[in-house]
Formats: structure tokens, sequence, C-alpha cells
């Protein structure tokens, strides 16, 4: 996890990455095809949808040791199911505002939009999330009492989203 | 968090199969160092590699496994599994087992090709791969369901490969709606004089394949005409098409053109589109003569009738059939179908983007399709290459690569502008017999037949200067260069900057994705390149298909595309929309949503966030359910749902919260 730089150890990163299936995973894979090398330290894992986050999915990866989390999504007005990544988007804003107030920087958390054909994108926004990371330093999120939090932030956190993307039917 | 097995009663029994991929994993992942680390997992019963597991040898690997019942899980190490997921759920299908007791760890694309040093490869090789194995665990036998598929064909764009793309469908005996929006389908190609580089006529080949069109008994045509909704998905598109008045009963109307002679306007004062505003048309006109459907069309924007209610009507009274119809409303009709093949074509560029060529500034200044309407013996001229000041030219400057090859304007090679810049320096030659010469940056010439057309062309006498035209003006230096225009270039072949004096200018604009091609993508949910052109499957491997299932690309829509290249591609997609119709079912993927009864509390919140009205409400056990035939998977209902009620099949909670904790665990 740490590597020898100019003889001074250097913090490396985690970053888990949720990206959507049709937009994101894809630009992904068009990043590889054109051979855009990037930093090793997001790891993505495939979701059919940005709406398909849980919020409780960014707060297990944080449990588990990330100490950043990207979420890739459709440019708004593209989802390939009509409005999920503005479903996203809703809870994003939500949970980092629960994050905040738990001392978790703004920055550790980042949503993009990226759209099939922007490989370049995905390339960018990796490093600049490895760099950025990389200056906070480590989360040790692990190391914070996450049974208090499980227990009382997720249903508060549930009614928020409910609240917020209820009443809304095609 | 108890994993939820199929056969509670034994252990699941995981393969890893690592794929080198040739290098292309190889090279950057450590193949012997995570197939030793992937054998010590849990579950991991086999860990093995091979070259490339895509192969039937190495599917046959996994086949053998599952027969001998050494495995019943499979993981596959390589790439993508937007490439190669359903090839290995077939092989697990062969093999006997459940397709869906599979997972694919994406070491290439997201590994070994972004990844510089190999010690960092194989570490992220081995995240990945722990995750796979976790989650995979988890995974439940699934069916696929299949649903019914509408045998009707939607061709969106009636030019070369719209037409083509119809006509294949057509005679393969299915019906297909073919929607033009402009009051004609023949698209570019009709505008056209001669087609390189056969130089034959291409009104002569295109208007046969027009009228087929036409008189096609399975072929609906609706020309001025829009899609302006869609929806369902593949094998059961419902498609709204707003198919705008044209004022004129299409189906009265003989194509008689009586209506036109008899316009109050003796003479046209409206830019005739078709002629690219070289002439003027009336309110009441048709596209050119060969137009398909030959019905006319009123313009209600210059019609007197519909500016002051007090026209004498003439063209009403001289019409016999009795077809004209100012009341005439835009109606909407609903079509379903199984199948949409778009071919929407391109734009050209607009020239005026680079003022120093002068284009709408000095009248000797053309666009490449404006002279195609010059040299057209149905054109304003009747063929003859006349300027705007009545006279012929005596010298030609064709410059290419206008809008092309530039980073101001685009980036890439249009791809059909050194041939059509050629042939129209024949053309130019054989009836003006006046000086050509054509400005390149590179002649590009890449075709069957291409390369011995440039060659023909620089035995005619035309002149070829290599260097990009830097300017056009009419700032005389010398008499001779008096009442011309002079075209400023550094030839680059002998390194000096000449000034050339001509009467005429052609710029060999480049192509564009339509303005609208955006609005298109939307509409019928499919990706655009950077560049805006709509975005295939598979460059290589499905350049017809879109990552949206039913809904395939023909023709210039998909990038710059000559002739034979697009027919060549109507003719794929017409094939890949038939297979998809001949199949008569469409399998559809099992990653829906479906709710535990016992955990609803009936809160209403999946209902509510669901796009496709697929979750109800069963009001006496105030419980949700899911429709799985609406159900397209996205699994926002999953992420809502405060009481986990709700999951989704293949993204199960569970699942997802394995993955997690299989790549960050950074082994």
């Amino acid at each position: 996890m740490s590597s020898i730089e100019s003889g001074k150890q250097t913090f490396e990163p985690r970053i888990i990455a949720f990206f959507c299936n049709w937009c994101t995973y894809t630009a992904a894979d068009l990043a590889g095809t054109a051979r855009m090398s990037y930093a090793p330290n997001v790891r993505v894992v495939r979701i059919m949808c940005s709406g398909r986050l849980d919020p409780q999915f960014i707060l297990s990866a944080l449990r588990e040791g990330a100490d950043g989390v990207l979420i890739g999504g459709c440019h708004p007005g593209d989802c390939h199911y009509q409005e999920g990544n503005y479903k996203a988007l809703r809870r994003f804003t939500l949970l980092k505002r629960f994050l905040r107030s738990m001392g978790i920087e703004d920055e550790r958390i980042r949503l993009e939009w990226i759209a099939a054909s922007e490989g370049d994108k995905v390339q960018r926004v990796i490093n600049e999330m490895t760099e950025t990371v990389r200056a906070l330093g480590p989360l040790h999120l692990e190391a914070m009492s996450m049974e208090r939090i499980e227990d009382v932030i997720p249903s508060e956190l549930k009614a928020e989203t409910v609240a917020a993307s209820g009443g809304h039917h095609e | 968090m108890s994993p939820a097995r199929p056969d509670s009663d034994s252990k699941p029994k995981v393969g890893v199969y690592v794929c080198h991929c040739g290098i292309n994993i190889a090279a950057k992942v450590d193949i012997a160092d995570t197939v030793a680390f992937a054998s010590q997992l849990p579950h991991v019963t086999a860990a093995k590699e091979y070259k490339f597991m895509c192969s039937d040898p190495g599917q046959d690997i996994i086949q053998k496994d599952l027969r001998s019942g050494l495995i019943d899980r499979v993981v596959v190490a390589s790439c993508s599994p937007l490439m190669h997921e359903p090839t290995f759920r077939r092989a697990m299908l062969e093999g006997g087992g459940n397709p869906f007791l599979f997972q694919m760890a994406n070491i290439r694309e997201h590994v070994s090709w972004v990844t510089k040093e190999k010690a960092a490869g194989t570490a992220k090789a081995r995240a990945l791969i722990a995750a796979a194995v976790e989650r995979v665990v988890l995974h439940q036998p699934l069916q696929k369901t299949s649903v019914p598929v509408h045998p009707d064909v939607l061709v969106v764009g009636g030019g070369i490969a719209g037409i083509h793309a119809a006509l294949t469908i057509a005679d393969a005996g299915k019906k297909v709606y073919l929607v033009e929006r402009e009051p004609t389908i023949g698209g570019h190609m009709a505008k056209f004089d001669k087609t390189f580089p056969t130089l034959d006529c291409s009104a002569c080949i295109l208007t046969p394949k027009m009228s087929a069109v036409r008189s096609h008994p399975n072929i609906t045509l609706w020309s001025h005409s829009e899609v302006t909704g869609v929806d369902g998905y593949v094998g059961n598109f419902k498609v709204k098409v707003t198919r705008k008045a044209r004022y004129i009963d299409e189906e009265k109307c003989v194509g008689c053109l009586e209506c036109i002679e008899a316009c109050v306007f003796k003479k046209g004062k409206t830019d005739d589109e078709f002629n690219l505003g070289l002439v003027k048309r009336k309110p009441v006109y048709v596209p050119f003569p060969q137009a398909t459907p030959l019905v006319a069309v009123i313009d209600p924007k210059s019609c007197i009738e519909f500016k002051t209610h007090k026209c004498p009507k003439n063209c009403v009274e001289v019409c016999e059939p009795k077809a004209i119809d100012f009341t005439q409303t835009d109606r909407t009709e609903e079509i379903n179908v199984g199948a949409v093949v778009l071919a929407t074509g391109f734009k050209a560029f607009d020239a005026r983007r680079i003022s120093r060529y002068g284009y709408g500034k000095y009248p000797g200044v053309y666009t490449s399709l404006e002279v195609e309407r010059l040299v057209n013996a149905a054109g304003p001229t009747g063929g003859e290459i006349i300027m705007t000041n009545g006279e012929k030219p005596k010298a030609v400057g064709i410059v290419h690569c206008v809008g092309s090859r530039d980073e101001k304007t685009n980036r890439y090679c249009s791809r059909v502008c050194c041939m059509y810049s050629l042939k129209l320096a024949h053309l130019v030659k054989e009836r003006t017999n006046a000086e050509v010469y054509n400005f390149y940056i590179d002649m590009r010439t890449p075709g069957k037949g291409y390369e011995e057309f440039y060659e023909k062309l620089l035995h005619e006498n035309v002149h070829f200067i290599r260097g990009r035209v830097a300017e056009v003006s009419d700032w005389a230096m010398t008499a001779e260069e008096k009442g011309k225009l002079i075209i400023r270039v550094e030839d680059t072949l002998i390194g000096v900057v000449r000034r050339i004096p001509v009467d005429m200018i052609i710029l060999s604009v480049g192509l564009e994705p339509q303005p609208d091609a955006d609005d298109v993508r939307r509409l019928f949910n499919i990706s655009c390149s950077r560049e805006g052109w709509f975005l295939e499957r598979h460059p290589k491997l499905a350049p017809v298909s879109t990552f949206t299932e039913g809904i395939f690309i023909a023709g210039a829509c998909q990038g710059p595309k000559d002739i034979p290249d697009s027919v060549a591609q109507a003719g794929a997609a017409a094939a890949e929309a038939l297979a998809l119709i001949d199949r008569g079912r469409v399998e559809i993927e099992p990653n829906t949503a479906y709710v535990t009864d016992e955990l609803c509390s009936g809160c209403h919140t999946c209902s509510n966030i669901c796009p496709y009205s697929a979750i109800v409400f069963n009001e006496e056990t105030e419980k949700a359910s899911v429709n799985g035939a609406l159900c397209k998977g996205c699994g926002t209902c999953v992420a809502a749902c405060p009481s986990g009620a709700l999951q989704q099949n293949l993204f199960t909670d569970e699942q997802i919260f394995q993955e997690i904790k299989g790549v960050v665990s950074y082994v």
C-alpha cells in the first residue's frame, strides 16, 4: 500500500469507484482500449445504473478501508434508464452532508458524469482523485465506531432519501 | 448477512480462470502469481491459466471442470464483461452449468491496458479477482426470460443508407416504416451529379431505388415526417411519428405540378433548399423532378393564403384531384416495431466558419455541394458551370479539407472530400476547359478504384498544389490578378508561397453530425462519439449495433462515409434487424428487481420512483410487487427501499457489499 518514492514513504490511497454500465464503465473500457494509463489506485465496481447506488455502499466502502469513493454516471439527460443519474445526484448530495458532519472531507467522495466516449475523462478524473485523496491522507474510518454510525444514520438517511425521491413519478 | 445459496447442502465450488490474452494481460499482470493467489481464496477449488480463455480450448477447460464436478461457479479474469460475458455465460450453459453463476474480473481494459507497472497491475488484478470470487459465491442460478418480437421495422432517414436498409428488409418480407423529415427521400446522393470513381450518374442509380421504395408493398413511406417519441425496448418499441402538414393530400395528389404553375407567384421568392439557395422556389413546390413521393408541398411561411387569407387560390382551382387542403394539421401516428435502423446522415460543414476563405463574402466562392448542383443537368443552370455573374470560369481553385483535419474545426478526416474534389475537378475541366487547381494537404484515396481515379486526374492537366490554403482575397498585386480571387498558399513541395488568381473557388467542405443528432440520440437512447457521430457497440465486431438492443445505425450518421460504404453498412444493419426479427423472441436479461414480501412495509417509495411503472402496489396485502416484463433492471428502487425488501438479481445488496470488500482488500 505504501511505496518508496525518492527515499520517502508515500501514502497510496485506496479508492473505490461505482461506474454505471452504460456510460462510465464503457468509458473506462475505452480508456483501456486507447491505452490511456492512469493511477492504479481506483478499483471499479460495475452497477447497471448510478441510480442503483445505495448510500450504504459508499459507507461500506469507507468502512472497509477505502480512502475515497468515486461515482460515475451518464450525463444529465442521458441516463439509459431515463433518470437514475438524477436520483444518484440527490442521494449523493444528502450523503455528502452527512459525511461532512462526520468530519469526512468533501473531496473524498466525488460524482462525475462521464459519457461512453469520454475515455480521457476517466483517466483525468482517476488521476485527479488519486492526487486529491493522497494529499488528504488516509481516512482510517475503521478506527471510528462504525457500529454507532450504522445504528443511527442509515435510517435517518434513508428517510431523507425517501423524502427527496418520493412524489416524483413518470 | 448469511448468503442465500441455491444448493445450501453443498458448499460453492469456484473455478478461477486467468487469461493471458496473449501479452495483452500477461505483460502487466503476473499470471502465475494471480493464479497462486486465487487458488488459496475461500471456496476456490480450481485456479487455472490459459493463453486465450475466450477461444474454444479455453472454454473447454471451464466446461470440463464443470462436468467433472470440480467446480459449479466460475470467475474468468480477462477482458471487459461488455466484451465476453455472453461468451462465457454460453460456455457455462453448454457445460451444464447455470450461466449466471459466473462473474468476470476485468483485468485487461481496467488493469493491464491502463497500468504502467507490473507490480501495481498484479495487485489490482488480485483485488478484482478476490472481489469476483467473494461475489460469485452469492450468485443465484437464474433463467433468462424471453418476450416476443414485433415483426415490423422502423428506418429513420431516407438517404441512400435508409433506402437500401428499407428495401433489404422489405425484400425479406418484413413490413418497414421509412420516415424522412424532408418532403422527399434521396438525401445528399440525390443532389450529386456523378459519383466517384465510376462517374456514373447519381440520379440514374438512385431514382430506381427511390421508386422501388414508393411502390414496395412492404414499405410505408412517410416523408415530411419526424420521429417524436420512442418508448419500449428491444422487440417492442412504441414509436410516435409526427407527420407534418404538407397542406396537400398525399393520397389524392398525382404529381402533375399544375398547382405550381398556377400559383399566384409568377416567380419563386424563397431559397430553394434542394438547390442550396442557388435558385428560388414558390410556396408550393416539389423539391426536384424525381422527388419521391412525387407530391407537392406548401410552405406556410411563404404562402399568401396562410399570411393574408386573401389569395385567389389558383392552385386549388387547377387541382383536379382536389388534393389541396389548407386546413391540414400535423398529425401523430403511433406504430409498434421490433427493431430500428437509424440512417439520419450528416450535415455539410458550414464554410462561413472559416472566414478567411471568403465564403459568403465573395460571390465567386462556392461550396462543393453547390457546385454539385451547378454541374447537375437537372440543376439550376442545366448543368452549365456558370457563376452568379453569368460567366464561365477560366480558372478554378478547389480547396481541400475545409473544416476537416484542423484543430479549430474538426480534427477528423471527412473521408470523401479528396475523392469528390477529384471528381469535381474532372467535371469542371470537362465542361469548361478551365485551369483547375487542387489545393490539398494529403491525397487520401483508399478504396476500390480510387487511387486509379487519382492517377487518371493527374493526366488530365489538372494542377495539384500541396499546401493548406492560407487565405482567399480579391486584393490584386499585379495586373494579372485584377478582378480575380487570389488564393494564397505555401506550395510545400517547392517551398514557396504562391498567389494563384482564379475566377471560381470550390470549398471542399467536410462532413459533420446533423445539428440535432444529440436530440435523436436521446430519443433512441444511444450514445455519440466525441465528435457527435452515433456510437457503435464495437468499432470492429459490432459496427452497426448500438448499446441499446434493437437499435442499429447505418451510413454517415455513424461517421463520414461514401456511398459504397453507406450501402454496405445499410445492408449490415438490415441483416442485424432481420436476424433479431426472425428469431421471433428476444431474451431479456434477468437482472430485474424483486420484492421479499416479509420485509416490505408498503411505503410506496419504490413504486413512486420507478421510471417504467413496473412496480405495482397490492392494496390488499399492502406489499409492492415488480412486473418482471416491464422492469429494465436499473436498480433505482432497490437503492431507495428503506427496508431492504427490494433486491435486484445479479446486483443484490449482499453481492455488492461482498464485491466492495474484495476490491478494497488490496491484497
